[in-house]
């Protein structure tokens, strides 16, 4: 995994509460067997002002020039601002994959639906998680300066503005660890090969019908 | 000794290793794969040359993208016309098959919707972890299993290792006391839930459902409640073991048998919350208090008994959720302070892994008997959660009965939940909907959906717009 210490970097709105995986990327994108080329798609019924099917070419597609992230002072934005209960909705991993190809590599918000704040994990994006009031303020600040950027400095846990006002944010051990250092968790987890061969002994004395063949 | 919740017990039997850093290897009994959340994790094992961990955990059928017309099914995988959807389903069927992990084909019996599927087969049992890619898992739970959804990246992880990274979640109980009112759904309770606890009310916790109305329910009833409660924010819902859990398990096809099943149903009686256990949260509702319920916005907590308006924009208290408020009506094309009642249905959906079991085509078909969809309803699909629950539908001859009203029966699949195959919804129509999302965009591009329980669409379906189901009931129950 592509490992993450600090960014710095363009800020770009993503101002509504519940932004779902549906919104990310639409369910026409999921048909894909790959990982990659799903930023061309992020946020496509919100971009485009017409109808995406997967496999277009989309520079000629109609933008949405009311959608904030097309406007030009936002262009190359690769941290995102979003509001609360981002990436609700599905656990489609192609949301995470489709930020990640768009270029974002941090997305700031006051709290993430759980199943799309672990996918972030397994990608190399960061999701941090500030105040409402953090973020309310960062908002404001976005709004009124152009070129609005910050450095995400996730070995200090925290953002850091050009006027140099810090906000610390808290990431769980382990997942600050795998991301700092771009450990493959597989690999990590296979340490452990041992101990799981021991769990599996005991439980299928304990419980023996879970083991039974699926044939 | 210490008391626990149910979610505690699940969550100690299946520890492996507990690190330092607060992080756990957790062990997964189960795993469900379908042909979307699975390719790119297949791709994974091959890219690094690693091999799956165990091949008898896995269970795989062909559900999302598949179309539910019988004439495209019957052409089988290679008839499959939209080439993209055909790969992926294919792709599906090689990795299985290269891989030797048991799939249930596009149209073979046992095919479904995974969480119709799992439970039906008897491969998800009590005490179990069960993960898929898919966020509905928490399905499985009515069962007494920790059951969650998964990104893909966790899909691989599983393949390779049996195991999870995770971190312990926080327990929060529903209870839901009393008797529900008459026409009073499992569908209506959970939907009431999420409008108390809000999108993201259960984010971080596992939440059980308890109290004496869900005792008295189904295990398919408590399995829809326990399928929508991502859209409480909560990976996890879970319920206790009792009687009907065990009966229900009894006899299918991979439950166990003879000396094992004996020992496995004493073990499987143990999973309930010890009666002191501490609870991190509690929310309480008295069945009672519970209407049939739909949804009039995007999101699963703008739901409201069908009895009364649309909110009022000034109602609310923030700026922000007057600014919510606002952007989900005009999406929907809806005024505030409306009654819900008078809203107009274009098309009908029933179906989903919320509501495709026998039970909801029996109370779909309950009100279709003898009415006719209404003439302004363009279409009403009516979808079987998987090859068994039509089969049985059929042996039952609610597929008549649908035919009569002039709704359609298709072939088993996710369909307009999603809409990732042809059936969804044009720019602009409101759908009756028994699935578990109403999203911007969520049944096709510019679609309005209304979340409701099963007869609930149905009395739709024949009324042309929405209707207290109770009205349709009155004198028959």
């Amino acid at each position: 995994m592509r490992a993450f210490t600090k960014h710095r970097g363009l800020v770009g709105p993503m101002d509504r509460v519940n932004v779902d995986t549906d919104m990310i990327i639409p369910k026409q994108f999921l048909k894909s067997i790959k990982r990659s080329g799903f930023g061309v798609n992020l946020f496509d019924e919100l971009r485009y002002l017409d109808e995406g099917e997967p496999g277009q070419d989309c520079s000629n597609r109609p933008l949405n020039m009311n959608f904030a992230l097309n406007q030009p002072r936002y262009a190359g934005a690769s941290i995102l601002l979003a509001r609360k209960n981002f990436g609700c909705g599905s656990s489609r991993e192609h949301a995470p994959w489709a930020l990640d190809d768009f270029g974002f590599r941090v997305i700031i918000a006051p709290s993430f639906a759980d199943i799309f704040y672990n996918n972030c994990f397994k990608n190399g994006l960061l999701p941090v998680i500030l105040t409402e009031d953090e973020v309310e303020f960062l908002f404001k600040e976005l709004y009124e300066t152009n070129g609005f950027s910050l450095s995400v400095d996730l070995l200090q846990s925290e953002v850091v503005m050009e006027s140099e006002q810090k906000f610390n944010f808290h990431i769980d051990e382990f997942s600050r660890d795998c991301l700092i250092k771009g450990l493959d968790e597989i690999g990590l987890t296979l340490q452990n090969s041992g101990e799981i061969k021991r769990y599996e002994l005991k439980r299928a004395s304990m419980h023996p019908w879970i083991f039974g063949e699926i044939e | 000794m210490v008391s626990k919740t149910l979610y505690d017990k699940l969550w100690d039997s299946h520890l492996v290793v507990e690190r330092d850093d607060g992080s756990a290897l957790l062990y997964i009994d189960r795993h469900i794969l379908h042909e979307v959340t699975s390719p790119q994790a297949f791709e994974g094992l091959r890219v690094s040359g690693r091999k799956p961990w165990r091949l008898d955990t896995n269970i795989a059928t062909p559900d999302h993208n598949i179309s539910t017309d019988r004439a495209e099914r019957e052409a089988g995988v290679q008839g499959i016309s939209d080439q993209i959807s055909r790969i992926q389903v294919q792709t599906l069927d090689d990795n299985c098959d290269l891989f030797g992990i048991k799939e249930f084909k596009m149209n073979e019996m046992g095919q479904g919707i995974v969480h119709v599927m799992g439970p039906e087969l008897g491969v998800t049992m009590p005490g179990m972890t069960v993960v898929c890619g898919d966020s509905h898992t928490a399905t499985h739970g009515a069962l007494g299993c920790l059951a969650h959804g998964i990104g893909t990246s966790e899909v691989e992880h599983v393949l390779a290792t049996q195991c999870l990274v995770a971190t312990k979640m926080k327990n929060l109980r529903v209870t839901v006391d009393g008797e529900l009112g008459f026409g009073v759904t499992p569908k209506d309770v959970v939907l009431a839930i999420i409008g108390k606890i809000g999108t993201a009310g259960g984010s971080g916790y596992a939440i059980e459902f308890a109290g004496s109305a869900f005792a008295s329910m189904s295990i398919e009833g408590r399995m829809t409640v326990c399928n929508m409660a991502i859209e409480a924010g909560s990976r996890v819902g879970l319920m206790g073991v009792d009687d009907k859990t065990i009966d229900y398990i009894k006899g299918r096809q991979f439950a166990p048998k003879a000396a094992l099943w004996e020992q496995a149903k004493a073990y499987w009686k143990t999973l309930v919350s010890d009666s002191d256990a501490p609870f991190d949260s509690e929310v309480r509702i008295h069945a009672d208090t519970i209407a049939p319920q739909v949804s009039w916005g995007t999101s699963p907590e703008m739901v409201s008994p069908v009895s009364e308006n649309i909110p009022l924009i000034s109602n609310q208290t923030t700026s922000e959720q007057k600014q919510t408020l606002r952007r989900a009506l005009d999406y929907m094309g809806l005024h505030e302070g409306q009654s819900i009642s008078s809203i107009l249905i274009d098309r009908v959906f029933i179906g989903s892994c919320t509501n495709s079991r026998i039970e909801d085509m029996r109370a779909a078909a309950a009100i279709a008997k003898g009415r006719k969809k209404a003439e302004s309803v363009k279409q009403v699909l009516v979808v079987p959660g998987s090859q068994m629950v039509k089969s049985q539908a059929e042996a039952e001859g609610l597929h008549e009965v649908f035919l009569n009203a002039g709704m359609e029966w298709r072939e088993p699949g996710c369909s307009m939940c999603l809409a990732m195959n042809s059936d969804k919804l044009g720019a602009g129509e409101h759908c009756a909907s028994t699935s578990n999302r109403n999203f911007e965009g969520r049944q096709g591009i510019g679609g309005r959906t209304h979340l409701m329980s099963p007869a609930m669409a149905a009395a739709a379906a024949v009324s042309g717009h929405i209707i207290d189901v109770r009205e349709l009931l009155s004198g028959v129950g």
